[in-house]
Formats: C-alpha cells, structure tokens, sequence
C-alpha cells in the first residue's frame, strides 16, 4: 500500500505542482530579483541594487498615502464586514422562515467579479449624489466610504456562510447546559458561542484583511484613485507606477515586493493573536 | 478496477487542461497593435482583404483606450511580439527607441511627403517612426443651432453668422447669450460634458493645454520650432494660464451638465449629448467624425458640422487656425526577424500607396496622410476631415502645430487633469491648477 501511495503521488500532486511553480512560484521569485533591476520589459533588466526601493519612498509620498489610505480602509472594512457577517449568521442559524433563501441571497453578491461590482456601485453613488450636484470623485470621504460599502456588499455573504458553518457546530448539549443554568442571550453569546466559533473568526479575518489589502478591480472601477490619487490605495499605486511611466518599473516592482512583506506580516500576526485563543471543543 | 480507469481519466484530464493554455495556434507574421479604438473594425476588414491578396497573415490587436503603453509594454516581451506598433512622438521614442529599426531606406519611408515629419534619432540620423496621419482639433460646432441663434430678433451680439468668430471675446459674447436663450434654441447648455473621470481628460490637459503652451514656446527666439523648444524646455513660466483659463470656463460655465458631476463624465458622453442635438458645441478633433455618426438617434446633419479654432483671448488670434499635428508614428520592432520586419513594411506601402489600401485609408479609416501617394482627389469625405483640410489650405490661417509631443510625460498630464478635476469641483483654487502646470513640468523634465 504505501509504495502505491509513493506511484501515485507524483500523478496526483505532479499536475497542480507544475502549475503553482509556473503561476506562482517562478513570477515570485522572478519579481523578487525584477525589484532589484532597472528594467523596460521583463526580459531586458538591468542590476541596480537597493536603488528602486529608495526611489519608492523618497520620489514622492504617493507610496505613503496610498498605504495609509490602505489602513484605514482595511480598519473599518473588516470590523464592518465580520460585525454584520456575525450578525446575520446569529439570525439565519435560529430557524427563521426562508432561511436558506437568505442565505443564497446574503451570498450571491460574491458571484460578481470585482470590475463589475466597481461599476454597478459607480452607477448607484453617482445615481444619488448627482441630485446633490456632486459625483463619487467630488470628495474623498465620499470614495472612501464608496469603497467600504462596496467591499462590504461583497464579502458579507462569504463571511456569514463561514460564521454559519462555525455556529452549526456548536454541540446542543452545551447550549442547553448554559440556559439549564440560567445564561442569558449575551452570556450565551460570549461565554459559549464566541469561543466556539474562534477558528472561524480566525479565517474570516485573515480573509478580510488580506483582501481588503490587496483590493484593487473595486478600487480601479469605482474612483480610479480620483480625485487627485486621494482613493488610491496600495495595489493601484503599484499598477499605476509599474505601467503608468517609462522608468519606473523596478520602482513599482520594489513597491510590490513592501507591500509583500506588509501583508505577510499582518496577516502573520493576526493569525497568530487568533490562533492562541482558540478552544477545542 | 473502474475506480483507477475513472481517476486515470482525470488525471489526463488535468494534465491536457494544463497545457491547452500554451496551444499558439496559427501564428501571423505580422502582428500590428492598433493605437486607435475607434479603427479597430476598419483595421479588421483591411487585415482579412491583405490575406486575400498575397496570402500573408496579419494579426491586429487593439488596445483599449488611454492603456497602450501597458499594453505595448506586456506584449512586446512576449516571444510572438508586434512587428508593428505605434510610438507618441518624440517622448514615446525615447521609451521605446531600444525597439524601433532604422526604416531609412524603406519604400514606406520614402513615401513620407516632408521627411522632415519623421522621428530621428538624437544626432538626427536615420528614420526610427514615420507619421501616418495628420489630425486637427478645436470646437466642433453644429451651424444648425448656430443659425437658428442667429436668427433670434433678441439676441445680445451683432454678427450674423458662426464664420465671424474671430476671437475669445466675441465667441464668450455669442456663448453666454446663447446660454441666455437655451429654451428658445431648444439645447440644455451651449457646449456638451467638460469630461474629466479618470482616463476621459486629454482634451483638457493635452489638447486646450497646447494652445497656452504654443504661444509661449513660439515666443521661445533660440528655437525655430516650438516643439523643439518644448523638448529642450527645463521650466515652463505659463504665461498665458489665464487665457487657458478663458476657454475652459467659458466650456464648464455653459455646459449641459453642473460642475459637480463633470468628474464622472466620458468622452463618448460629451459626443454622443452633441451628436443628439442636446448641445451646440464641443471640443474635439475630426477622429470623433465616428462617434457623432454612429450615434444612435442622431440629429446633426453632415453638413451643419464645422470647427472654429480655440480662441483664447491671446492678442492677435484672429489668425489662429485649428490644432493641427500628429501623435501618430508607425515604427518596426528591432527585435522582429528580417523576414518579419520586410513583410510588415510590405503591408504598410501596400495599405498607404496601392489603390485598394488607399481606398480603405480615406474611405474607412478617414485619415489625411503625410504621404505623397494621395491626390488631392483622395481626401476623407467626412465633414470634419474636409474642415481639417480647409484650414490647412487657408493661407489667411496660422496653423497651431502640435507641441504637446514635446510635454514631459504622461504623469505630468495626468496631474495636470487631476489639478483640473478638484478646481472644477471647488476644492482647490485656480492658482493651484497653475502651480501643478509649472511644477509637474519643471519635476517630470528632470
């Protein structure tokens, strides 16, 4: 038995290898060294060293503003996603009437591809500002919060699903244990329910932090950064710095490779600070 | 048994699935990346009748609006890279000048009327990017609503006829009386969108922008060519910003659409709310011939479009013509084989001086050529392409060259159309728009 595991090993795992390494690994390791060169197209680079990540940060503060611009989104995006995700999954797990038609419709907005998303939420903001004289890109609180209801719509559902499958799990038993001993709904709720669906608070957050970081279709098709580059957020200053000048490539290249390690740290730390409070059960 | 025969199926499934992504397929072995959304059909058409009669394929790919240099950039590292693409005058040769061969000596090249039109190299040898088209804009006008003005017994002004504008001061007078009288012409404002959404704002920070910049880069006497002196410019002093300023409040003022929502107008809206007679006037070139005619429900006649230049209120404009110039130049990758390289300038002489080629440039494509194949019989129909050339022919009419080639970068447009956008919005100040004119140059030169 285990010598037929090892035959088949490579035709189970061999397909999928080849492309991680093709579509993963092999760009990665090759934007590593591009952010170190000084390049036009991929194939033509040129060593300059350390150079495009001082040019990152000293050339101007469109790299700073963008990331703070990031932070502030990813803050309040993912307290109000996972707020109102947990919320919903607390109502749809109680056995109303038509809960699973809620479901399916709480969900469907993550079926939309992000441009798509970006333009149809375009059209509503503009839709009501327009009767006010102004557009999505007359002022930057209005693209900011643009952005948080857009992401909100769309990730919601996701979370809901992943929160509903957590509290499903909760044994009966220790439910019907607390109210035989007189626990209230919100003793209930952060005595019992909280630290029984910590792993799936674990992954909803990693899910929404990351991604609320790396936002970029959304961003492009709402505001496009406008007005003056104030909705840019991080991905979208990468792409605009990378393609939209000759010369910057490696600038945009040693960007993205920050921005990397950002993430990577975040989400690291997020994971470990959850991880350490989960309980089994 | 079947259990291994079903996931011995997958497994191949997952292997051939795999690799049907790298399949090519036929490959051309001329491959052209089209600058120009709105030809792609015609390039279509004249790429399958090509194939017709020599037998050689040709691939035309067209990249959308406002990302040709990012595609450009992608697929000219590509191993099937185009044998053709298009450079943005004397600056996109400087990016791109590692790819473009010395077409010197090509039939395509020689056919250029005026060699002088071609790009260079710095010490000014060889011939690296031909210009395939001379365009010109300024504000399009449609005379039908103009006439009906005109025939207002209440009007504010005293000429007679749109052909008597002759500077700001007048053209403001006939706007502002015109925007007076909007329920009578039947029109809800006098020029159509300002558009200023992301990507929808060249014809302010590019193509107003020029005028201001022409005036004060003539003035220039080290240089005989305004554009040279663009190029060789370390600081601009925008001495006619207010000028600049003239004509663009005068289009955000007696515009359809309040100043509030102009950052989420295109430019295809701008067309489309003049080809539907909402409005008399926009500022345009003559490739948007296209636009207003393939509008749906459209009410400009063909013969009521004209241009009138863009008046500034700079002294001595009454001789001032349209923009006219190109930033259109055709170049052939270096990196292409000699086969390649041959083959695609074979179908360029072919497209610009066999009679079928021609029939397509001045029929489909609409284009006034450099190029000394073309008679004067052989000039577009369209109604803005013959306004082009009927200035061009007026010898009572100084042309304004094109010298926004010679503008630092695209950032310094783009920060430019932003300044623009937050001055149109009210919250920032005129000066603010001046200042990032001056700034972004002096910062981008560098």
């Amino acid at each position: 038995m285990k010598n037929g595991n090892k035959r088949w090993f490579a035709v189970f795992v061999g397909p999928t290898f080849i492309a991680f390494c093709i579509a993963f690994l092999v760009p990665f390791i090759m934007g590593l060294y591009l952010s170190f060169c000084e390049f036009r197209t991929v194939s033509d680079a040129q060593f300059v060293g350390l150079q495009n990540y001082i040019r990152a940060f000293s050339e101007n503060s469109d790299f700073l503003n963008s990331l703070w611009f990031t932070v502030k989104f990813a803050i309040a995006s993912v307290i109000s996603i996972n707020v109102i995700a947990f919320l919903l999954a607390l109502l749809l797990t109680r056995g109303i009437r038509g809960t699973n038609l809620f479901r399916t419709v709480f969900f469907m907005p993550n079926l939309i591809g992000g441009i798509v998303l970006g333009y149809i939420w375009q059209l509503i903001i503009n839709g009501i500002l327009y009767n006010y004289g102004y557009s999505i890109t007359s002022n930057a609180t209005f693209g900011y919060w643009g952005l948080v209801v857009l992401m909100s719509w769309q990730m919601i559902g996701y979370m809901m699903i992943i929160y509903i499958a957590g509290i499903q799990n909760i044994p009966t038993a220790i439910l019907e244990a607390a109210r035989v001993d007189g626990a209230g709904p919100f003793r209930t709720l952060r005595s019992i329910i909280i630290p029984s669906v910590m792993p799936s608070i674990t992954i909803c957050l990693f899910l929404t932090i990351t991604n609320s970081f790396k936002l970029f279709d959304q961003n492009l098709a709402l505001t496009a950064g406008a007005p003056s580059k104030q909705t840019q957020m991080v991905a979208l200053d990468i792409y605009n710095t990378f393609y939209g000048r000759v010369g910057y490539e490696g600038v945009g290249q040693a960007k993205a490779v920050v921005f990397f390690v950002l993430v990577a740290v975040v989400a690291l730390l997020q994971l470990y600070l959850t991880r350490s409070r989960e309980v089994e059960n | 048994m079947s259990k291994k025969i079903i996931s011995l199926i997958l497994c191949v499934i997952c292997i051939v699935t795999l690799f049907t992504g790298c399949g090519e397929g036929k490959t051309a072995d001329i491959y052209f990346l089209n600058f120009k959304p709105e030809s792609a059909d015609a390039y279509k058409e004249i790429a399958e009748k090509y194939e017709e009669e020599t037998g050689v394929a040709v691939k035309v790919v067209t990249a959308a609006a406002n990302t040709y240099e990012q595609t450009l950039k992608s697929e000219i590292a590509k191993s099937s890279a185009p044998t053709i693409f298009q450079v943005n005058g004397p600056i996109g040769y400087q990016s791109w000048k590692d790819y473009c061969l010395n077409i010197e000596n090509s039939n395509f090249a020689k056919l250029l009327s005026d060699d002088t039109l071609a790009i260079r190299d710095e010490s000014g040898n060889g011939i690296y990017a031909v210009p395939y088209v001379v365009e010109g804009y300024g504000i399009i006008y449609n005379d039908a609503i103009m006439q009906k003005y005109f025939k207002l017994s209440d009007r504010a002004t005293a000429i007679n006829s749109a052909d008597e504008i002759k500077n700001f001061d007048t053209l403001k007078a006939v706007v502002e009386d015109m925007t007076a009288h909007k329920s009578e012409l039947q029109i809800d404002g006098v020029f159509a969108s300002t558009s200023l959404s992301s990507g929808e704002d060249w014809r302010w920070q590019t193509h107003l922008l020029n005028v201001p910049l022409y005036y004060e880069l003539s003035a220039n006497d080290d240089y005989a060519d305004p554009t040279i002196a663009g190029l060789n410019a370390k600081e601009v002093a925008f001495r006619y910003a207010t000028n600049y300023r003239n004509l663009f409040d005068l289009y955000i003022n007696n515009s359809l659409t309040e100043k509030g929502v102009l950052g989420s107008k295109s430019t295809s809206d701008s067309m489309a709310e003049f080809a539907l007679g909402k409005v008399a006037m926009v500022q345009n070139g003559n490739w948007a011939w296209s636009q207003i005619k393939d509008v749906k429900g459209n009410t400009v006649a063909e013969s009521d479009i004209k241009f009138l230049p863009l008046y500034t209120g700079v002294e001595g404009e009454e001789r001032q013509g349209l923009c006219i110039g190109t930033e259109n130049y055709l170049a052939i990758n270096k990196n292409a084989t000699a086969e390649q390289q041959q083959k695609s300038l074979d179908f360029l002489y072919w497209l610009f001086s066999s009679d079928t080629g021609k029939d397509y440039v001045t029929n489909k494509l609409g284009f006034v050529t450099p190029f000394n194949s073309f008679t004067e019989q052989e000039l577009p129909s369209d109604p803005l392409a013959r306004e082009v050339v009927r200035y061009m022919n007026d010898e009572s009419k100084q042309t304004v060259p094109w010298i926004f080639t010679s503008f630092p970068s695209d950032v310094f447009k783009t920060e430019v159309g932003g300044a623009l956008l937050e001055y149109v919005q009210g919250n920032r100040e005129w000066t603010d728009v001046e200042n990032t004119v001056k700034s972004m140059w002096k910062s981008e030169r560098e």
